[in-house]
């Protein structure tokens, strides 16, 4: 059983409809200790870092979330749900994130070091280059597009973390990272068609694994 | 990099897919669930609904349809028509889209963009523009009302007010080109591509490849959208991105 978390960020319903297109068990939740029985944990969210810091903050799930993988339960965040998995963000105004995870996030630029200008948000479909082939996230997938809509990025000097990433202008987007049992995408798995339905499933299959570990 | 889109655009009157020539004679094209799954399935990048119904029945019957093309479609969708307030858009995201698309409610009262972008984030929020070339002008001007009104809008000033106002992507169509598959308008696309700082969706006119080809690279449109010749099969989406690829444009 999966538990997404519902903090009043963003669209749910298409993670939702994701997840039993894949015919996994789920349930859709706020309450930590309805998701406490749960296997393994989502981490949507669409909008702005320091919105879904406070939400998180007033539903007392921050604490719940640093205390269950801490247990090692399999945590995965999706676009902002996988910046919400670093150390902070300077998106209106410096905000600290969940910490679970080394890096902070910040706004793309906007402008090359050539001093070319570029679109942003990160708009659109972008291959992947895979960094760690073995990451679960990853595992037996081949590299593909995938659909990003974002306007701030992670940045990390630990390239421990980084399984994959997209190359937007002269930025390398951390695309998929993770460390253990906490992952993230920083694009819409739910939207990527097949390579990123294919990671839905293999975190759903890690989940599985690690049930009956 | 990114890659350029092509989005295939469903017309949908009363819960059918429709498409009008130049906003006028619909004919039936089919089931949008259906549609969508088969555009998905073959490729597309994205899918714009545009619910062109008169009455609020239709309205209801549309936010049906997007609960059951949520459920079918593994990449991202845009519902437009008939979002006149924060509210309209609440109940399509919640039913499941992605983005939704503001016309003549967004120029009648552009603080529309502004409230959805706050509470969504610019990147839900499209603002469709229809515009026409104006003699007087010595440009486009912009209309509203499906086509039916000019405004005192001169499109590039109407892009960038949007821009500003928190649009986070613009669909562009030529009423002139529209329904005419002699390709895109290609000086329109350019200036608006020029004007703004978020990703221009090309609309009306796309026959063929080159027309895609053109607009992406003199028009220089992030995106290019087209209805009857994917519905009635004149193009497919994949053998039309293997004529871009082999024309070195990015595609997925």
């Amino acid at each position: 059983m999966i538990g997404i978390i519902d903090y009043g960020m963003g669209n749910l319903h298409s993670v939702c409809s994701a997840l039993k297109r894949i015919e996994q068990p789920y349930i859709l939740s706020g309450n930590p200790e309805e998701l406490h029985e749960t296997d393994g944990l989502l981490l949507p969210g669409v909008g702005s870092f320091k919105d879904a810091m406070n939400e998180l903050e007033e539903t007392g799930l921050i604490d719940f979330i640093k205390k269950e993988t801490e247990n090692g339960k399999p945590l995965m965040g999706i676009c902002l749900g996988m910046q919400l998995l670093f150390e902070e963000s300077t998106e209106n105004g410096l905000t600290k994130g969940l910490g679970l995870l080394p890096g902070k996030v910040d706004r793309f630029s906007g402008v090359t070091a050539e001093g070319k200008s570029y679109k942003v948000p990160h708009m659109g479909w972008n291959n992947l280059h895979f960094l760690q082939k073995e990451q679960p996230l990853l595992k037996g997938l081949d590299e593909g597009y995938v659909y990003f809509v974002h306007s701030f990025v992670v940045q990390t000097d630990d390239r421990n973390v980084l399984a994959a990433a997209a190359h937007y202008e002269d930025v390398e987007v951390p695309a998929v990272v993770g460390r253990d049992h906490i992952m993230g995408t920083q694009f819409h798995p739910e939207k990527s068609s097949e390579t990123g339905m294919g990671m839905l499933k293999n975190f759903c299959h890690f989940v599985e694994e690690g049930k009956q570990r | 990099m990114l890659t350029k889109r092509i989005i295939p655009c469903l017309d949908v009157k009363e819960g059918r897919v429709v498409k009008g020539i130049q906003f006028l004679n619909l004919v039936d094209a089919g089931d949008p669930v259906e549609l969508a799954r088969f555009y998905d399935r073959a490729g597309a990048d994205e899918l714009v609904f545009l619910d062109i119904s008169a009455s609020h029945e239709g309205r209801d019957t549309m936010v049906e349809v997007v609960e059951r093309v949520a459920a079918e479609l593994a990449i991202p969708f845009t519902v437009g028509g008939g979002i006149n307030k924060l509210e309209d858009m609440k109940r399509v995201l919640r039913a499941g889209a992605d983005k939704v698309s503001v016309n003549t409610a967004a120029i009648l009262r552009p603080e529309l963009i502004t409230e959805g972008s706050d509470y969504f984030g610019a990147q839900c929020i499209v603002v469709a523009i229809d515009a026409k070339h104006d003699e007087e002008l010595g440009s486009w001007r912009v209309y509203t009302h499906g086509g039916r009104k000019p405004t005192q809008w001169e499109v590039t000033e109407w892009a960038q007010e949007a821009v500003k106002r928190g649009a986070g992507e613009i669909l562009l169509t030529s009423m002139d080109k529209d329904g005419e598959k002699s390709g895109f308008n290609l000086a329109l696309t350019k200036a608006v591509s020029e004007a703004v700082t978020v990703p221009v969706i090309a609309s009306g006119g796309a026959g063929n490849a080159d027309h895609f080809y053109d607009a992406f690279t003199e028009g220089k449109a992030d995106a290019g959208l087209a209805a009857s010749i994917f519905h009635y099969k004149e193009t497919s989406i994949g053998e039309l991105k293997s004529e871009l690829q082999k024309l070195g444009v990015s595609v997925r």
